[in-house]
């Protein structure tokens, strides 16, 4: 496991992605901010914390989608880990809708996301911020806001750690074989 | 669950679940005797996230899409069929039905054909109710299939139990010393069993009422209590679950009278007044008006019978997931 | 020149008492001689430290024929005593049609010859049908050949018809066995208590079990009839039993492999092989009844050897019909209760496997004496193996006992001066 941003790193990609969705923040219409569990969650809590600081006039609803069911790979694993709830209690039409993750790889789960949204509700339009895009793409998906760009190995994995969830903070690389 | 309008981000804060690294490894839920606490609280943690579908526009997600859920009642069951139905539905799993009136004891098909015929037309869950005790526990080395308890006998009903326990802690938060009741029929319940069962390992005492006949004094090996006398236990319990009655019993002296059980074990206004004043009174359904609980007491306040039904689907919800889960 | 020299081996006879190093000679289907001699035979067996005994006594064997040959036949049945070291076993009569006349009792006997094992001893009902109603023509299956009367599978329930069927086998000295049960406490399938509440299964009262050994006891009080407790399995039996003896009464009790080895925790996990009737109880009975049988309050040791096919014992637990088999494996089971456990020796079990069972059906039988009719077991009581219920000769395989390892077993079993069975690879015993 190598350390590949440090906790000062994160912050500046988290400026970076912030200043960018900034920028397009309507304000003719509601916004939905959603983050991804675990850690799409998170950012997702920092950066409508600082919206709501820095620009109070806008209205903000914020939910938490889990996509294990909506995963395609359900019935590879062996074994079920907690599922949580999602979290989304408001109405999603027409909204314009900031989808958070951490990393961006294949794109499954924003895939698996999207059609989770779906069965919500029909936003305007869906924006996809993501802290790390670390190429690998094996759908047609691509990040609207992005923090940072790492290049990795297709046996490495991002790792993104994060205080409130992890007790630490910073990117990491890891080897694994490739599954 | 709430659902009030959020416009901030106080209802989405990072959470940590109890146990995050725990895996649901079984392959078959046949009773929560063979379960531990961890994995009964993983069952109920998992019903919490599946609450959440019910109350969304579109019922549905796709966590069993493509897969069969195969309903095999060798014992008739409305309630329960359409609770293990809808939940298969909601998890957008195709469900096939079978009713078969108990098993042949001479010759024909036994329970086992039967299973292995339509695990050969390619399932990927059974949920089997029988009228025999341990019917399902004797499939699972015999069928590859998941298999989930919808009630065997009067042995385990464990989807009912952990609907009950789910319902219990939703309302008190905890089942860690919390003393629960259950009155009537034990000796041939099913839900009897799987609560105390699961409620002893969760840390809840539970006190089992009735008369002689119809609580066998052995059932204290289970870890429980047992009272004779409702009317002594109603005000230091949290909980009474009211077992349904089964109007035959009374022809096999195992008590005199419907009339006579109602006024010695029944629950009404009265004995309500006796009880704190925030206990839960529960009952697995179908009511017996006027027989195990009054109306006033069925539809009053400290009711939540239409929750456990609601539970219910939630319960089963995560039951069904986990199980197709656990192997491939 | 003999036909048969066992040389060397520990000669044990209960019935004489005799416990001693020496050689059998056998010639013309009767033991002619034991002692230190070894003249010329045509087959000799080195049996060093073996056990040479007589061949043991089964009271107590479902052979299934007729009716449910598919389960077993009397021909298999007798295999599987031969290979289990019996050389004799009773024929219960709750066959399809049972066994509840003469004709019924030759075709028991017809069977036997035509398989040429074991002995099989016809057993007759006491009442027509095994129903309970009215008494079976016991004089003339006496005659037939019949050498005890049961309604086994069920418990004669008329104090009436009980007391008739005692006062009527006194008269011709036939030993009448109880099943025993009183059918107004029964419904159950396994034994009631902690384990059968937990497993949501209705429970056996021993109080059924008791409450009909007591009756019959005042019954047997009253005519002085010989009289049987067929595979008593509760503590509560046993002493109303050791009670009776006390009093003089012409009582005997049998005791099964199961009840001396396995209590109801068994029946945890439904699998039907377990169930059984009367059925397994607590650990407290299994002693009591150890107790019993290292006393003499139980006389004999008897499988209550009970076929049944696999897609029957596939069922439900309560559906299941009940029914162990033991007879290919018992010897080492019985070794295992009793002498394994250090309650007894092997000259003190054999008594209860020989002459014990012997005086109640046939005194000829039992014994290992000069005159006696050759049916000798050898014995390696030092002989490790695994029970491996596929093999058995016997045709079921609902046998709870698949997979245990025992210390003791038939190796030769030899009935009317015939080899009936050896085990394959046993060690070279054949000179």
């Amino acid at each position: 496991m190598r350390k590949k941003l440090t906790a000062e790193q994160v912050q500046t990609a988290l400026d970076t992605l912030y200043g960018a969705v900034e920028k397009q923040l309507p304000s003719d219409r509601p916004i939905a901010v959603i983050g991804i569990r675990t850690r799409g969650e998170i950012l997702a809590a920092r950066l409508v914390e600082r919206m709501g600081r820095e620009h109070p006039e806008l209205s903000i609803n914020h939910g938490v989608l889990d996509i294990t069911f909506y995963r395609d790979d359900l019935s590879r694993r062996r074994g079920a880990p907690l599922v949580r709830a999602t979290e989304i209690d408001f109405d999603i039409d027409d909204t314009w809708m900031l989808l958070v993750d951490d990393v961006l790889a294949t794109g499954r789960s924003i895939r698996a996301a999207l059609g989770a949204i779906h069965d919500f509700g029909r936003p305007q339009v869906v924006r996809l911020a993501v802290l790390i895009d670390r190429g690998g793409r094996e759908l047609p998906i691509a990040a609207d806001f992005i923090g940072k760009k790492l290049t990795a190995g297709p046996d490495t994995r991002i790792q993104v750690r994060l205080r409130e969830h992890d007790d630490k903070e910073g990117v990491f690389l890891v080897e694994c074989a490739s599954e | 669950m709430m659902t009030k309008k959020a416009s901030s981000s106080s209802n989405a804060r990072p959470s940590k679940s109890k146990n995050p690294k725990f895996l649901w490894t079984r392959k078959d839920l046949v009773g929560l005797d063979e379960l531990s606490s961890e994995e009964i609280v993983h069952v109920l943690d998992t019903a919490v996230s599946f609450q959440e579908v019910s109350t969304r526009s579109i019922k549905k997600i796709p966590a069993l899409r493509g897969k069969v859920v195969a309903l095999l009642f060798f014992e008739d069951s409305t309630r329960t069929r359409m609770s293990f139905e809808l939940a298969a539905s909601r998890l957008s799993a195709d469900t096939v039905f079978l009713s078969g009136k108990g098993s042949s004891t001479s010759k024909g098909e036994t329970t086992l054909d039967t299973v292995r015929n339509v695990e050969a037309m390619g399932v990927d869950v059974f949920v089997i109710r029988h009228s025999q005790s341990g019917a399902p526990h004797q499939l699972v080395d015999k069928v590859n299939v998941p298999i989930v308890n919808a009630g065997d006998g009067p042995h385990e009903h464990p989807t009912q139990a952990l609907l009950d326990i789910f319902t219990i802690r939703q309302k008190l938060g905890t089942l860690e010393g919390v003393r629960v009741a259950i009155v009537g029929d034990i000796a041939h319940s099913r839900v009897a069993r799987s609560n105390i069962i699961g409620l002893r390992k969760l840390g809840a005492e539970v006190v089992v009422v009735g008369p002689p006949t119809l609580v066998p004094a052995t059932i204290t090996a289970m870890g429980c209590e047992i009272s004779h006398s409702l009317d002594d236990i109603l005000g230091e319990v949290d909980v009474i679950n009211m077992l349904r009655i089964q109007f035959e019993r009374f022809s096999s002296n195992l008590f005199p009278s419907l009339r006579e059980y109602s006024s010695l074990f029944g629950m009404n206004a009265d004995r309500l007044s006796k009880c704190r004043k925030d206990v839960l009174i529960m009952h697995p359904g179908p009511i017996n008006r006027g027989v195990e609980l009054t109306s006033e007491v069925a539809d009053g306040p400290n009711s939540c019978i239409l929750q456990q039904v609601t539970n219910g689907l939630a319960v089963r919800m995560a039951v069904l997931y986990l199980v197709s889960q656990s192997r491939h | 020149m003999i036909d048969i020299l066992i040389t060397n081996g520990r000669v044990i006879d209960p019935a004489s008492g005799r416990d001693e190093i020496a050689n059998v000679m056998v010639a013309n289907g009767f033991v002619s001689k034991i002692g230190k001699t070894a003249p010329k035979a045509r087959r000799t067996i080195d049996a060093s430290g073996k056990i040479v005994c007589p061949g043991l006594i089964d009271l107590h064997v479902h052979c299934r024929e007729p009716g449910h040959e598919e389960e077993e036949t009397i021909a298999t049945a007798a295999s599987a005593a031969v290979a289990g070291g019996f050389t004799t076993i009773c024929a219960m009569p709750n066959t399809h049609p049972p066994q509840d006349d003469e004709t019924s009792i030759l075709y028991v006997l017809q069977r036997m010859a035509r398989a040429g094992k074991a002995r099989v001893l016809p057993v007759g009902c006491i009442t027509k049908g095994g129903e309970g109603k009215e008494l079976a023509e016991m004089g003339m299956m006496h005659e037939a050949g019949a050498v005890a009367f049961t309604d086994d599978g069920t418990g004669v329930a008329g104090s009436t018809v009980m007391q008739r069927a005692l006062q009527y086998a006194q008269m011709i000295d036939v030993v009448i066995m109880q099943h025993c049960q009183d059918p107004d406490l029964f419904g159950g399938v396994m034994n009631s208590g902690a384990v059968a509440v937990r497993l949501g299964l209705p429970g056996i009262a021993a109080s059924g079990e008791e409450i009909m050994l007591r009756r019959d006891l005042e019954l047997v009080k009253r005519t002085g009839a010989r009289y049987h407790a067929m595979h008593i399995s509760s503590a509560g039996s046993v002493e109303i039993i050791r009670q009776a003896k006390a009093q003089g009464l012409p009582v005997t009790a049998e005791a099964t492999p199961h009840h001396l080895l396995l209590t109801d925790a068994a029946c945890i996990g439904y699998d039907p092989n377990y169930k059984i009737n009367p059925p397994l109880r607590s650990a407290g009975d299994v002693e009591a009844l150890r107790q019993g049988v290292s006393d003499g309050t139980i006389d004999c040791l008897a499988t209550d050897h009970a076929p049944h096919s696999k897609e029957e014992k596939e069922m439900e637990f309560a559906l299941a019909p009940f029914g162990i088999v033991s007879l290919d494996c018992a010897l080492g089971l019985y070794a295992r209760a009793l002498v394994h456990s250090g309650l007894m020796d092997w000259g003190e079990m054999l008594a209860k496997l020989t002459v014990n069972p012997a005086a109640i059906i046939d005194p000829t039988l039992g014994m290992l004496q000069e005159g006696a009719p050759a049916d000798i077991t050898i014995i390696d009581p030092d002989k490790r193996w695994t029970v491996n219920a596929n093999k058995f000769a016997s045709k079921a395989r609902n046998c709870p006992y698949h997979g245990w390892k025992l210390k003791g077993r038939a190796i030769a079993t030899i009935a009317g001066g015939e080899f009936k069975f050896q085990l394959q690879n046993a060690s070279r015993i054949d000179k």
